[in-house]
C-alpha cells in the first residue's frame, strides 16, 4: 500500500478536471440558447440551425458565450460544485434552517438526504441480516447433508444468472397488494440478493478444513456439533467476511431498486423523482449519498473482520 | 394448513427419493448427479403448482407454473422481440464494449505502476458502488433506445473486468517471466504468449460476473424509460395490467438468456483454459 495516496489524489483530480471540461459540450446547446435569449449574437444565429450543427465547431465559434456552462438551472451534466451545493442544501440547510428540519420540528425532514439515506439504510441492514443468517444456515445444511448439496447447489448457481433484481418492483407491488408494506418488502429483496454470495462463500469456507484436521477431530471422538463449532466455523471466517462484503453491496442495490416503484422515501425513490422532474443535481446527490453509504457499510464489515481475525489470533 | 397436506406429501416423498439416491454410496455416479438436482427442480415446480391450486391463490398474485409456461409458448413472437431489444442489442453490445475497455485499461494499469497505485484503488471502490443508480442519468443522455442500456451495462461490467484482469496479469511467477527473458522475448511477446493466457482463468471469472451484471443493468435501465419493447418494459407494463403470467414469462426469458450465456462462457472457458487445475476434474 506504500505510496498510493499521491497517485490516488492525482487520479481523483484528473476525474474532477475531466468532469468540469465535460460540462461544456454536455450543456453547450442549452447554454447557447440562453446566451441568444440574453441578446448575444451567435454563429449560426438560431437554435434550429444549431441543433443539427456539429458540436466541436459550434463550441469553437461561440467560445465567448460558454461561461454559463457550470451554472445551469437544469443541466444535463451538473458541475461538481453544483452537486456539492445540492448535497449541502438537502442536508445541512434543510435540517437546520427549514421549518421541516430537525432543529425546528424535532424530526428529520422528509425532503432531506439524511432522511432518505436512513430509510435506505434500515431496509438494507435488515435485509442483509436476514439474508446472511439464512445463507449461513443453508450452507451448514449443505455441508452436512449430501442430498442438499447435490440438489440445491446447482440451482443456487443457476439462480445467480437470473436477473432477479428485475422482479424487485413486482415483488414490492405484489407484497403491497397483500398488505405487507414499508420496510419488509424492500428488505426481502435485499435479503434475496445478499443470500447467495453468503451461501457460496460459506460452503467453500466450511469445507476448508483439510483431511488431516478432520482426522484429528475424529481421533478426539468429537461429535458433529463440536466439529462444526470448533473447526469448521472458525476456519470459514475469512470466506464469510469476503462474501459479507459482496453481500452488503448487493443488498444496497436491491434496496435501491426496490424503492423505485413505491415512492415512499429512500435513495431509489429520490433518484426516480429527480429523473421525472429533470432535477439532475438531485439524482447526482442521491448517487453520491448511495456511494457514501456503500463505502461506509463495506468499511464497517472490513473493520469487524479485522477485529474478529485479530481475536482469533490471525496475523494482521 | 391442512389443505396443503398433498403438497407436503409430494415434497417429502421426492425429498426422500433424493435422500435414498444420495445415501447408498451412489452419490458419485454421473446419472445420480444429474438426476438429483432435476428431481429437486421438479419438486419446487410441483409444490408451487399444487400450493397455488390448493390455496386458491389468485393469479394476479402468483400464477401457477403451468399458466406461465402456456403464456410463454403463446407469446413467443412478442417475447422474441423483447429478447432482441434487451439482450442482443442492449446487454450484449454493452458487455462487449465494457469488457474490451476493461481489458485494455487493465493492460495499461499493469504496464504503468503509477496507474496501478492511483487508478486501482479508485476502481476497487467503484466496483462496490450501486452503479445501477446511474441508469436515470444515462437514459437522459442517450435517449430511450438500446444505446442508453448499453451505456449502463458498460459502466457496470467495466470495473469487475478491470479488477479481475489486473489480478490475472499479476499471476505469473518470476521463474516463468525469467524464462521468457532468456528466450529474448519482448514486452508484447511476453504479454501475448505468457501473461494473457495465464490471466485467462481470472478473465473468465470476471466475464461470468459481468454477464450476470449485464443482464441486470439492461433490464433495470428499462424501468427509467424504454421503447415499447424489451424485457424490463414488458415486466413493468404487464405488471401494471396485472398480467402476472406475462411478467413471469418475461422473467423466464431473462433467466434462460442468463443461464445460456453463463453456460456458453463456461464452455469457452473449458476449451481455452483446459490446462488449469480447476478444469482437470
Amino acid at each position: 500500500m506504500k505510496g498510493t495516496v499521491g497517485p490516488v489524489l492525482l487520479v481523483l483530480a484528473a476525474i474532477l478536471a475531466f468532469w468540469y471540461v465535460a460540462c461544456v459540450p454536455m450543456n453547450a446547446r442549452e447554454v447557447l440558447t440562453q446566451a441568444e435569449r440574453g441578446g448575444a449574437v451567435l454563429i449560426p444565429p438560431s437554435a434550429r440551425e444549431r441543433i443539427d450543427a456539429p458540436l466541436l465547431p459550434l463550441l469553437w465559434q461561440n467560445s465567448a458565450h460558454l461561461d454559463q456552462s457550470w451554472s445551469q438551472l437544469r443541466p444535463r451534466l451538473p458541475s461538481p460544485h453544483q452537486v456539492m451545493v445540492e448535497i449541502w442544501d438537502s442536508t445541512v440547510t434543510e435540517e437546520v434552517f427549514s421549518h421541516r428540519g430537525i432543529v425546528q420540528s424535532g424530526e428529520w425532514s422528509n425532503r432531506s438526504l439524511i432522511y432518505h439515506t436512513g430509510v435506505t439504510l434500515s431496509a438494507t441492514v435488515l435485509g442483509f441480516l436476514i439474508g446472511a443468517a439464512l445463507g449461513v444456515a443453508l450452507a451448514v445444511g449443505i455441508v452436512h447433508n449430501r442430498a442438499m448439496d447435490l440438489s440445491v447447489m446447482p440451482w443456487a448457481i443457476v439462480s445467480q444468472t437470473i436477473p432477479i433484481v428485475a422482479i424487485a418492483p413486482m415483488v414490492i407491488v405484489v407484497l403491497n397488494s397483500v398488505g405487507v408494506q414499508g420496510l419488509l418488502p424492500k428488505a426481502a429483496i435485499s435479503a434475496y440478493l445478499s443470500f447467495f454470495p453468503v451461501v457460496v462463500g460459506m460452503v467453500k469456507g466450511l469445507r476448508t478444513p483439510d483431511a488431516m484436521q478432520m482426522d484429528q477431530m475424529r481421533t478426539w471422538n468429537a461429535p458433529g456439533t463440536a466439529v462444526l463449532w470448533k473447526l469448521r466455523l472458525p476456519s470459514s471466517m475469512p470466506y464469510l467476511f469476503a462474501s459479507l462484503k459482496i453481500a452488503i453491496a448487493a443488498a444496497l442495490v436491491g434496496t435501491i431498486v426496490g424503492e423505485l416503484p413505491v415512492q415512499r422515501g429512500g435513495l431509489g425513490a429520490r433518484m426516480l423523482a429527480g429523473s421525472y422532474y429533470g432535477q439532475t443535481a438531485q439524482i447526482w446527490a442521491a448517487l453520491f449519498a448511495a456511494a457514501l453509504l456503500a463505502a461506509t457499510l463495506v468499511w464497517v464489515i472490513a473493520m469487524l473482520e479485522r477485529r474478529m481475525l485479530r481475536r482469533m489470533g490471525a496475523a494482521g | 394448513m391442512i389443505v396443503l397436506a398433498p403438497a407436503l406429501v409430494v415434497w417429502l416423498s421426492l425429498w426422500a427419493a433424493n435422500a435414498i439416491l444420495t445415501g447408498g454410496g451412489w452419490d458419485r455416479h454421473p446419472a445420480v448427479r444429474l438426476a438429483v438436482p432435476l428431481i429437486f427442480g421438479a419438486t419446487i415446480l410441483l409444490v408451487w403448482e399444487m400450493a397455488v391450486h390448493l390455496l386458491a391463490v389468485p393469479s394476479v398474485i402468483l400464477p401457477p407454473p403451468s399458466a406461465i409456461a402456456a403464456k410463454f409458448l403463446a407469446s413467443t413472437s412478442v417475447l422474441w422481440g423483447d429478447f432482441v431489444q434487451t439482450i442482443l442489442k442492449g446487454a450484449l453490445s454493452g458487455l462487449a464494449i465494457g469488457c474490451a475497455l476493461g481489458l485494455v485499461v487493465a493492460v495499461l494499469v499493469d504496464r504503468f505502476d503509477f496507474l496501478r497505485r492511483g487508478l486501482l484503488p479508485v476502481a476497487g471502490f467503484m466496483a462496490a458502488l450501486p452503479i445501477v443508480g446511474t441508469a436515470p442519468i444515462l437514459v437522459m443522455w442517450f435517449g430511450f433506445g438500446w444505446e442508453s442500456k448499453a451505456a449502463v451495462v458498460v459502466l457496470m461490467v467495466f470495473f469487475p473486468m478491470l479488477v479481475n484482469t489486473v489480478a490475472g496479469l499479476a499471476d505469473t511467477t518470476a521463474m516463468q517471466r525469467d524464462l521468457m527473458r532468456t528466450f529474448g522475448a519482448g514486452y508484447w511477446q511476453t504479454l501475448f504468449k505468457l501473461r494473457l493466457p495465464a490471466a485467462l482463468p481470472f478473465i473468465f471469472n470476471g466475464l461470468k460476473i459481468a454477464s450476470t451484471l449485464a443482464m441486470i443493468g439492461a433490464i433495470v435501465a428499462e424501468f427509467f424509460g424504454s421503447p415499447t419493447q424489451g424485457i424490463g418494459f414488458r415486466i413493468s407494463a404487464s405488471n401494471g395490467q396485472l398480467a402476472l403470467d406475462m411478467v413471469w414469462a418475461a422473467i423466464l426469458v431473462g433467466a434462460l438468456a442468463g443461464s445460456v450465456s453463463y453456460g456458453v462462457i463456461g464452455l469457452v472457458e473449458r476449451w481455452l483454459t483446459f490446462w488449469h487445475p480447476s478444469q482437470r476434474l
